[in-house]
């Protein structure tokens, strides 16, 4: 911390001035002053100088272990919404192999319609790769081994080129709803009882 | 002093809300300001929308479990508005309250009584039009409070420190103002406005086309606003003109109250396709019905968008978990849509056609006047038609009818989601264009480039600033004549009503913040007891004057007869009834609501006349 310059007799009057309207018309500002005065009260060194001396934090306790339903809540959360919207639970639940093709494929516009409602919705996707699928593509020396796998012969030091197989997906936002803590998130789907 | 004008849209099936920083000084252009509405999407989840469904939920006290319907501003509401009261109210349809915005103008019910939801059972705890209109309200205004007014130092910022526009149809008559201007106060706004959506919608685009709007607008271009929303149809026509030099815009007419809309012409879709399906021998509930409604506008709109599909395939799925057993299969093919929402609400009809009477069955609903004839272009040819003619008796007409049988647009302006169709945009402009080649006339252009879900909000916020003085005002004043009946003196016949006149006490075109003469006649009343008028209304009779009296308004399709108006002076009864002498007279106020008072004769006495939004008698 450097040495402050000492302040002029005007410079001091200025400053009271100020602190005094300040004090009244802006709370925050009175709240960060009262540690300078209780401090001083107290003869400590001034902050400033020092940060003011606070009891030494104790290390948190560690919060105690979620049970897994809490910890994972906004994966369940996500399914729930995939069932609401795009009856993915029913889809994936249901025994495929026992129906045409053609049944299939119509419950399979109302799970694609849904969900890719919600995934519009929550979720910004991009590929990793903007290159086409196919395309040779050259692999930099420091690439980042979670975005780009590579395959077949992997052999020698970066730089690569090689065939573009698959683009990937990231996701570049991510603005999921937050959910009442007062549900449980266990329940994907209610069961619905019609009254007649 | 305001800081921001905050336009709302209370729509029948959607609401917005648009907001305009008067500190900033200048018009937004294309980038107009919406409110993100938080709002119920799921028990338990709080989400924000551009748009807040104009759907009230009233939940039974099981039904969900507890806290799951808090808001971030209200941990405990008693009903639901939104999203999810749409999305869940679809199931539980005695719960939900839907289309609030047509019942608070339909003056065949008491709108201030708890009628909603119409078919609901006893236990519920009903809600009047107004009060559901007040709830809508009352969730945006605590939406932008917990926006914008969080905290203390904010308090400046709360929506009731703003100047507040409300938009109506053009169409709504002085008493459904006088109720939303009613539930705008009970939902706690203070400094409110009315505007009317097809101005808010021209506002808009003006706004977003900057100054380039001067290149496109010519003295003498006549605008005709088609605004065809969820529920209603709406008809503006707005003219430019050269005012000392200077351009301006005026509001020459607007078209009748039609209930028909977008959601008329999906439910059109629906049936069709629910009858094929039961031919077939599949019966769909009424939450299927519903799911097949959703699954047929966005097959109307695949179709739209895609002009070389023949067809769209539509899912619906069965109420139970097996969805790929329960799932029913049809399409929608395009012959179908051109026939029922193509040709069915936008026919190629000559102007001479005008709309039929005719009750039809189909679209007519619980106990809405839905308009009975679904072709939108003809309701257009008979307002053209009608304004024409009004315009043509009118020696101070703003738009030059001279020799054409209907008035002739020289723009469109769109509005609502229905013309997020290309196509149908395509038939207005194809249809009106082929009436006025066969009256002579020149094709009109589309003015393009409006945003069809949100240009109303916005425009009303940008009003807000035009109201300060800047940009391009549009002038036009009230778009009725308004009148009050008079019972002629006559000995009685048995079987036969007196014939009734009418007075005018409000003359057409009153700017707000303006009152009329004080006619001549005089009305004797009773004190103590209260006295009820038929109150008329007239959108074509351009030139009465404050005491004109007309003949023959029973029946007379010049004349709208709209809910009673009445009063009640103050004192007692007496028995052998001092009448005491007044005049009637009619003011527009700032707000934009008509306003009618009684002047005592050579006295200081002044009353206001209610008007009366109970049962049409």
């Amino acid at each position: 911390m450097t040495d402050q310059p000492s302040l002029s007799f005007f410079a001091r009057f200025w400053l009271a001035f100020v602190c005094f309207w300040r004090i009244w018309i802006y709370p925050e500002f009175a709240r960060a002053v009262l540690p300078v005065r209780v401090a001083h009260d107290e003869g400590k060194a001034l902050p400033g100088a020092t940060p003011a001396e606070l009891p030494a934090p104790k290390p948190p306790e560690p919060p105690p272990a979620l049970p897994p339903e809490r910890e994972h809540a906004s994966a369940l959360q996500l399914l729930s919404m995939l069932q609401r919207e795009g009856r993915l639970v029913d889809f994936l639940q249901e025994d495929v192999a026992a129906f045409p093709d053609e049944d299939v494929g119509a419950a399979a516009r109302i799970v694609h319609e849904g969900c890719r409602k919600v995934m519009r919705q929550y979720l910004t996707l991009e590929p990793v790769l903007p290159q086409s699928e196919g395309d040779r593509v050259n692999v930099p020396v420091g690439f980042d081994a979670q975005r780009i796998r590579l395959t077949g012969n992997v052999a020698g030091q970066p730089p690569y080129t090689g065939a573009l197989k698959h683009h990937g997906w990231a996701t570049t936002a991510v603005k999921f709803p937050s959910t009442s803590p007062a549900l449980d998130p266990r329940v994907l789907a209610p069961a619905e009882v019609e009254l007649s | 002093m305001a800081r921001y004008a905050i336009g709302i849209d209370l729509g029948t099936t959607h609401s917005a809300v648009s907001y305009f920083n008067l500190e900033d000084s200048k018009a937004r252009g294309p980038a107009q300001s919406m409110l993100p509405i938080p709002q119920l999407t799921a028990p338990g989840t709080v989400e924000a929308r551009p748009l807040l469904p104009s759907f009230l939920y009233l939940p039974s006290g099981q039904e969900f479990p507890q806290g799951s319907l808090g808001l971030p501003w209200n941990p405990t509401p008693s009903s639901i508005a939104g999203e999810f009261a749409r999305s869940h109210g679809a199931k539980v349809p005695t719960r939900l309250v839907s289309s609030a915005k047509s019942w608070l103008s339909h003056p065949g019910v008491d709108r201030r009584a708890a009628l909603l939801p119409w078919q609901a059972p006893e236990e519920v705890q009903r809600v009047s039009p107004v009060e559901a209109s007040t709830r809508y309200l009352r969730h945006l205004r605590e939406a932008w409070d917990h926006t914008f007014a969080k905290s203390r130092e904010d308090a400046a910022n709360a929506m009731a420190a703003q100047d507040v526009i409300i938009t109506v149809p053009a169409s709504f008559d002085a008493a459904a103002r006088d109720l939303t201007l009613e539930a705008a106060k009970t939902a706690g706004l203070e400094n409110i406005i009315l505007l009317e959506e097809p101005q808010a919608a021209l506002y808009a685009w003006l706004e977003a086309q900057g100054e380039s709007f001067r290149k496109k607008m010519k003295v003498g271009e006549v605008i005709l606003v088609v605004d065809v929303g969820g529920g209603t149809t709406d008809f503006s026509l707005i003219t430019v003109r050269d005012r000392a030099g200077d351009v301006e815009l005026t509001r020459v007419a607007v078209g009748d109250h039609i209930l028909l809309g977008g959601d008329n012409m999906d439910l059109a879709l629906a049936h069709t396709l629910n009858q094929r399906l039961t031919a077939e021998g599949k019966k769909l509930d009424a939450w299927q019905f519903n799911a097949l409604t959703y699954g047929c506008r966005m097959a109307k709109e695949t179709l739209y968008a895609d002009p070389s599909m023949e067809r769209a395939p539509i899912s619906i799925p069965g109420r139970g978990s097996s969805l790929i057993g329960g799932t029913l299969r049809t399409e929608l093919p395009r012959e179908d849509l051109d026939r029922i929402l193509t040709d069915g609400f936008f026919p190629p009809s000559p102007a001479s056609e005008l709309p039929r009477v005719a009750r039809r069955t189909g679209l007519a609903q619980m106990a809405l006047p839905y308009a009975q004839d679904p072709g939108v272009t003809r309701h257009l040819a008979a307002f053209l038609t009608r304004q024409a003619q009004a315009l043509a008796n009118s020696p101070d007409a703003p738009v030059n009818v001279g020799g054409k049988s209907f008035i002739h647009p020289t723009a469109v302006l769109f509005n609502g989601g229905v013309f997020k169709a290309g196509p149908l945009k395509a038939r207005v402009m194809e249809v009106l264009n082929s009436w006025l080649t066969a009256d002579g006339g020149q094709p009109a252009q589309e003015l393009e480039g409006a945003d069809l879900d949100l240009s109303v909000a916005r425009g009303a916020a940008y009003y807000g600033w035009v109201r300060q003085g800047h940009g391009l005002r549009i002038r036009g004043g009230t778009a009725r004549a308004y009148y009050v009946g008079v019972e002629t003196a006559m000995p009685a016949v048995p079987g036969m009503e007196p014939p009734v006149k009418a007075l005018c006490v409000a003359p057409f075109g009153m700017e707000e913040g303006t009152q009329a003469d004080v006619p001549p006649q005089e009305f004797g009343l009773v004190t103590g007891e209260p006295t009820r008028f038929r109150f008329f209304a007239s959108s074509v009779r351009r030139d009465d004057k404050v005491g004109s009296m007309v003949d023959e308004v029973v029946g007379s399709d010049e004349f709208e007869e709209l809910a009673p108006i009445e009063t009640t002076l103050p004192g007692t009864p007496a028995p052998y009834g001092d009448l005491t002498p007044v005049n009637l007279q009619a003011a527009v106020t700032e707000v934009g609501t008509l306003e009618l008072r009684c002047l005592q004769k050579d006295g200081p006495g002044k009353w206001k006349l209610e008007l009366n939004v109970r049962m049409k008698e």
